[in-house]
């Protein structure tokens, strides 16, 4: 009984504490320093991403033209060109990477949830995931400039390997999502089908897959939107050109982010030329990933969750 | 009931009772085969990341002078000032980060006027862990840092005799301290969402036990909101410090660096590198043995952030127990 008594005896110190019906000054001071804090952080996150945007507004528009849109970089030097190249070459490796990711990622989703359970394989996949979730991104296009040339020897640069190192980045994140999606689907729908005679792939096919979807979608926007302003890892195996490059087998291949930074980082002897169009390639990349997050957003309010997840 | 819905239901299907694997149809097997093939590839992936590092990078490790970039003597002189750049880097931003991000977290949950504030302080969050790195590079370099040289000359003046600040503080303003201002505001987003999630799971009712015991907002999230969400705001921790860790492109272009330099000085002309911006730097111009060096970093770099994020999965975890 003793210990009991001496064991709560903190406690009952606390409700002493609070006990008075109106706080102290000191208490109500403190309390008032604390939101003071709060409001100072939420204003304070608002800050950087005001100024990143409004820098890049303001100096990006200065070479916000048709022409940047319609001209590739190939004999450019000084003033004038465009990031058509790098454009293209984005929309490229991007599309190539979800169709490698998306429905691998999907996939072994669909065999984490509906078939794997806790078996052996899906431990080491669910493990797998994880670890690859933590893998820096440049380390993955090391991984690819590895494989790539252990296959085709070194020095390989190609929009495919720059695809493959994406990949890597963005397959766990569609696990994960999908995985989670799935798993909000009622177990009541699959069991209805099976009840019906259908066979276990027909009720995952017709009847999960197609009630997840909005839920597969949203997985699949957001690993796109993680990707999409890679830089590290295309510097690396997509190298840079200036010229078109419509071939992702074959050639180094230029994108949007890495076109951002060989403006800044090779510049020619008008450096404000190249400035401009580093900035303008910013807005450009910039824009597309708020269209990524607003298609994200607009989908249904379950993968609020995923989003936060990322 | 001992025979579940879905056992009676599986049996009751086209396939005799025995499994999947006995009687089920073609279309079955062809499906089940091929989602459990997708599995294996996503875990052979990883595998295959590490054999191919390893293939590649693993001859560096006990390379010469000959065979490693930056003038390093063996494999250990190269990685340890890196190692240490990266790491400098990282607690710095990890420093910056960690009270604004939980005060932003708690603005956005127990602060928040409504939901309505909520969502859009989480929209901010999201937006800003959308940037690309690349974009804050560009940001960090040509606007922060040159509004940061007055303010580094400030510091010298005054808190010279400080070893962070001695020496003659840099011209540009392309410093380690910007770096990992820089890097702060990318893991800022990351952090605040892992202490969101974690303070809205606070039982309700320990809360209003805490408001009926009189306590002020402040000493409830002291008494009720902290204590609940800890492993959360420490495992949010581990997870900023793992991608700040990784951090490659903002720091290769705000950071100007000298590899090989270990230095605790945050404003000086002359700063470490970091691996990730190393590899990132030099690759391009990188050719046979240098570029084994580098990819023998990069598993370096590979092990630490495993290490971190694994030690932060084990703080979430203890957090789900409780």
């Amino acid at each position: 009984m003793t210990l009991t008594l001496t064991r709560k005896a903190p406690q009952s110190d606390a409700v002493a504490t609070f006990a008075s019906c109106r706080p102290t000054w000191r208490r109500r001071t403190k309390d008032r320093l604390a939101t003071t804090a709060v409001v100072g952080a939420a204003v304070l996150t608002a800050v950087p991403l005001t100024l990143v945007i409004w820098a890049a507004i303001q100096r990006g528009s200065e070479r916000l033209d048709l022409t940047l849109f319609t001209n590739s970089m190939r004999g450019v030097v000084g003033q004038g060109g465009g990031l058509l190249h790098a454009l293209t070459g984005t929309l490229l490796i991007t599309a190539a990477t979800a169709v490698i990711s998306i429905p691998l990622g999907i996939s072994a989703a669909i065999y984490l949830t509906e078939y794997g359970g806790q078996t052996r394989l899906a431990s080491i996949t669910r493990r797998a995931v994880d670890i690859m979730v933590s893998i820096p991104s440049i380390v993955a296009g090391l991984a690819a400039y590895a494989l790539f040339s252990l296959l085709l020897g070194p020095g390989t640069r190609s929009g495919l390997a720059g695809a493959v190192a994406l990949a890597m980045i963005m397959i766990p994140v569609v696990v994960r999502a999908s995985e989670e999606v799935l798993r909000l689907v009622p177990g009541d729908l699959r069991e209805a089908g099976l009840a019906l005679g259908s066979p276990k792939w027909r009720v995952i096919w017709r009847i999960v897959l197609p009630t997840a979807l909005p839920g597969l979608t949203a997985g699949s926007v957001l690993g796109v939107a993680r990707i999409i302003g890679e830089t590290a890892p295309l510097l690396l195996v997509a190298g840079f050109t200036d010229a078109m490059n419509y071939n992702l087998a074959e050639g180094r291949m230029a994108t949007l982010p890495v076109y951002i930074y060989t403006q800044w980082s090779a510049k020619g002897l008008d450096t404000a030329a190249y400035d401009q169009r580093a900035w303008a390639g910013a807005l450009v990349l910039m824009a597309v990933v708020v269209v990524l997050q607003v298609a994200a957003r607009a989908l249904p309010p379950q993968i609020a969750k995923l989003r936060r997840n990322r | 009931m001992s025979v579940s819905a879905l056992d009676l239901a599986q049996g009751a299907g086209r396939a005799p009772v025995g499994g999947p694997a006995g009687g089920a149809t073609p279309g079955e097997r062809g499906f089940a085969g091929a989602m459990k093939g997708a599995a294996i590839a996503v875990a052979l992936v990883l595998v295959g990341v590490l054999i191919f590092l390893a293939v590649r990078g693993g001859p560096a490790f006990f390379a010469g002078a000959a065979d490693l970039p930056a003038h390093a003597g063996n494999f250990l002189s190269l990685a340890a000032p890196l190692a240490f750049g990266s790491l400098w880097v990282a607690v710095i931003a990890l420093a910056v980060a960690s009270l604004p991000s939980i005060g932003v977290a708690l603005a956005a949950t127990i602060y928040a006027p409504s939901a309505r504030f909520g969502r859009l302080l989480g929209a901010v969050l999201d937006l800003l862990a959308a940037v690309p790195s690349v974009v804050f590079g560009l940001w960090g370099l040509m606007v922060l840092a040159p509004a940061m040289v007055p303010l580094y000359d400030w510091a010298h003046q005054h808190l010279g005799w400080l070893p962070f600040f001695a020496g003659q503080p840099s011209v540009t303003g392309r410093t380690v301290l910007t770096a990992g201002l820089v890097v702060a505001v990318m893991i800022l987003p990351i952090m605040a969402a892992m202490c969101r999630e974690s303070f809205a799971l606070t039982p309700p009712a320990l809360m209003e036990a805490a408001y009926a015991l009189g306590a002020t907002r402040w000493e409830m999230v002291r008494t009720a909101v902290l204590p609940v969400a800890r492993s959360g705001i420490v495992a949010g921790g581990m997870l900023g410090l793992g991608r700040a860790l990784g951090e490659t492109m903002a720091v290769a272009m705000v950071l100007s660096a000298t590899p090989g330099l270990i230095s605790v000085n945050v404003i000086s002309a002359e700063n470490p590198s970091t691996i990730a911006a190393f590899i990132a730097s030099t690759f391009p111009e990188s050719t046979g043995s240098k570029v084994s060096a580098l990819i023998a970093l990069g598993l370096v770099l590979f092990a630490i952030s495993l290490v971190v994020s694994i030690l932060g999965r084990r703080f979430a975890k203890t957090g789900v127990a409780k």
